[in-house]
């Protein structure tokens, strides 16, 4: 490929000129991702569903996967861009990693990863957008941290909690009654399928945990141990515990109102 | 205007092997050795920052001695190489043949220019497998050659010697303490066969541990881990007296066919002759590995 790049461009299927965009092109999106920071660590996880328009594309799809070995990113948006940029990232940390001998530095992933967005902003343009959520252990500092994005590749820290993708507004505004800063990672394991349970409860595109199929969120854990994906019974465990609350309480765990 | 001397391609080509071999020889070694769960590559190496042993990709690492500013070139390169393959592909389509080939073309295509000087270099790439029987290691030699190895390597220094002495006592199914400690021993034996002591702040210990379950196999052991491991040879040394002798006699067999053949293969000038002798040498071992298990 690399040889009929450099002798003839024009034979490569991407080269070939495009036909006139009208409308937003149809391709799977992925929707809710959420994270959370606790003492020692910091939690992200996502839902499992992909939408293209109104029909569920993908019903078991992966959307958070492992940065390196401190570091994980949660993408919300169209879906086969999405996976191609974490691959590629993956890739620039590891390859940094290894030619120089040491990790990039928490910032400088999250900047490299603010690169690499901007770089999509033609796409974005026509409607396939991609905005991740990352979050890793900061190794300096000893602490977790969660950066959010824009589709301009606008980078800001966030602290506590934050989310992003369409059910992000409902999901945000869960963890805004749940979050403490006292949580344990089970807890804001927990945390964060309650707010994923409160975005698919709105968000039609969200899923909830399917307990028919077995299919559950994806919850990843890191801690100053590394990047951790808990085991489908840890999961399944918690989301079944938040499945029965909501049996009895629909709407979830109640806050206080003073 | 005086007309330059008739060199002969034979005596040009011997003179830039010796050249080559002269750099390598005055370094310090490093062995490669397989052992139960993987592989272990011990270097003497004074430096925490410039390393002699590196990982490459997933399953593959590199050893290598020499000077520094060529094989670091040649280790770059090839993570290059190995992170375009596996993005372009799959991670699964990196092995270590063909990143050894890459680096046999390059070296060789080095080695027979006219313009440059041949790389005083001899590389190790090694690739750990599901199981014992699946692990590749390949010797690089400075003229680009490829050597196919099992069981135990030693490039560098006083290969030869280290290399026979490593022959002789190494089995397959030893632990990563004993293999560790097999290295440490041969490295600390000088020319004379005098003994120098070697303490962990002297050795690069890395290994491609196929039992690690993280994607990325490859290990370096530092600072503390290796101080243990370490003592715990010590104090294995004692008990394991009778140890050091019995596993000459188990694979006699093998290691007197491959310590025949070994300085003779490495004897042999580089040229294409060498890469003749040394590939089918292996095979022989290879078969009789298998039968073993």
């Amino acid at each position: 490929m690399d040889f009929l790049g450099d002798h003839a461009p024009e034979l490569l299927p991407g080269n070939r000129p495009l036909p006139e965009v009208r409308g937003a092109v149809e391709a799977p999106h992925g929707t809710t991702i959420v994270a959370a920071t606790f003492e020692g660590g910091v939690v992200l996880a996502g839902d499992r569903r992909a939408t293209m328009g109104n029909v569920i594309a993908q019903r078991d799809i992966e959307k958070v996967f492992p940065a390196d070995e401190y570091a994980a990113v949660g993408i919300a948006g169209t879906a086969g861009l999405a996976v191609e940029m974490v691959k590629l990232f993956q890739l620039e940390l590891e390859h940094f990693e290894k030619v120089e001998g040491v990790q990039l530095s928490l910032e400088g992933k999250a900047n490299r990863l603010s690169t690499m967005i901007r770089g999509n902003l033609g796409m974005a343009m026509q409607g396939l957008a991609v905005v991740p959520l990352f979050t890793g252990w900061d190794v300096d500092r000893g602490k977790g941290r969660i950066f959010s994005y824009d589709i301009t590749g606008g980078r800001s820290e966030e602290y506590g909690f934050a989310a992003t993708g369409s059910g992000s507004v409902f999901a945000r505004g869960a963890l805004k009654k749940l979050y403490r800063e006292d949580l344990t990672e089970n807890q804001a394991a927990t945390a964060v399928v309650q707010a994923l349970y409160d975005a698919a409860d709105d968000d039609s595109a969200t899923g909830g945990p399917d307990l028919a199929r077995r299919i559950y969120p994806i919850v990843t854990v890191i801690t100053d141990a590394g990047f951790r994906r808990l085991a489908e019974s840890e999961v399944s465990e918690i989301a079944r515990a938040v499945h029965d609350g909501r049996l009895q309480q629909p709407d979830g765990p109640r806050a206080a109102v003073l | 205007m005086s007309t330059p001397f008739y060199v002969s391609p034979q005596q040009a080509m011997a003179d830039r092997a010796e050249y080559a071999r002269k750099g390598i020889a005055r370094g310090r070694s490093v062995v490669v050795l397989q052992y139960t769960d993987g592989i272990v590559f011990v270097a003497e190496n004074p430096s925490r920052a410039l390393h002699k042993v590196s990982e490459i990709y997933d399953r593959i690492a590199f050893a290598a001695v020499g000077k520094y500013n060529e094989f670091e070139n040649l280790r770059i390169g090839g993570v290059r190489y190995a992170d375009l393959r596996g993005f372009t592909y799959h991670r699964e389509d990196v092995t270590a043949r063909g990143l050894a080939n890459v680096y046999a073309q390059t070296l060789g295509t080095i080695f027979s220019s006219n313009a440059e000087k041949p790389y005083e270099v001899e590389l190790i790439v090694a690739e750990v497998g599901p199981g014992p029987e699946d692990d590749q290691i390949y010797r690089l030699p400075h003229d680009g050659s490829i050597v196919d190895e099992h069981g135990s390597v030693a490039v560098g220094g006083n290969s030869d010697q280290i290399g026979n002495y490593l022959d002789q006592r190494h089995r397959d199914d030893m632990t990563l303490g004993e293999a560790l400690k097999l290295a440490v021993e041969s490295l600390s034996r000088d020319n004379n066969g005098g003994e120098r002591s070697l303490t962990a702040e002297q050795l690069e210990v890395a290994v491609l541990d196929r039992t690690r379950p993280q994607q990325r196999k490859f290990k370096r052991i530092l600072g503390s881990q290796l101080s243990r491991l370490l003592e715990e040879d010590a104090a294995a040394t004692g008990s394991g007296a009778d140890g050091d002798e019995a596993p000459d006699d188990a694979p006699t067999d093998t290691s007197a066919g491959a310590s025949e053949d070994a300085p003779e293969a490495k004897e042999a000038p580089a040229k294409p002759a060498g890469k003749a002798k040394g590939a089918p040498k292996v095979d022989p071992d290879a078969s009789a590995d298998d039968e073993k298990k």
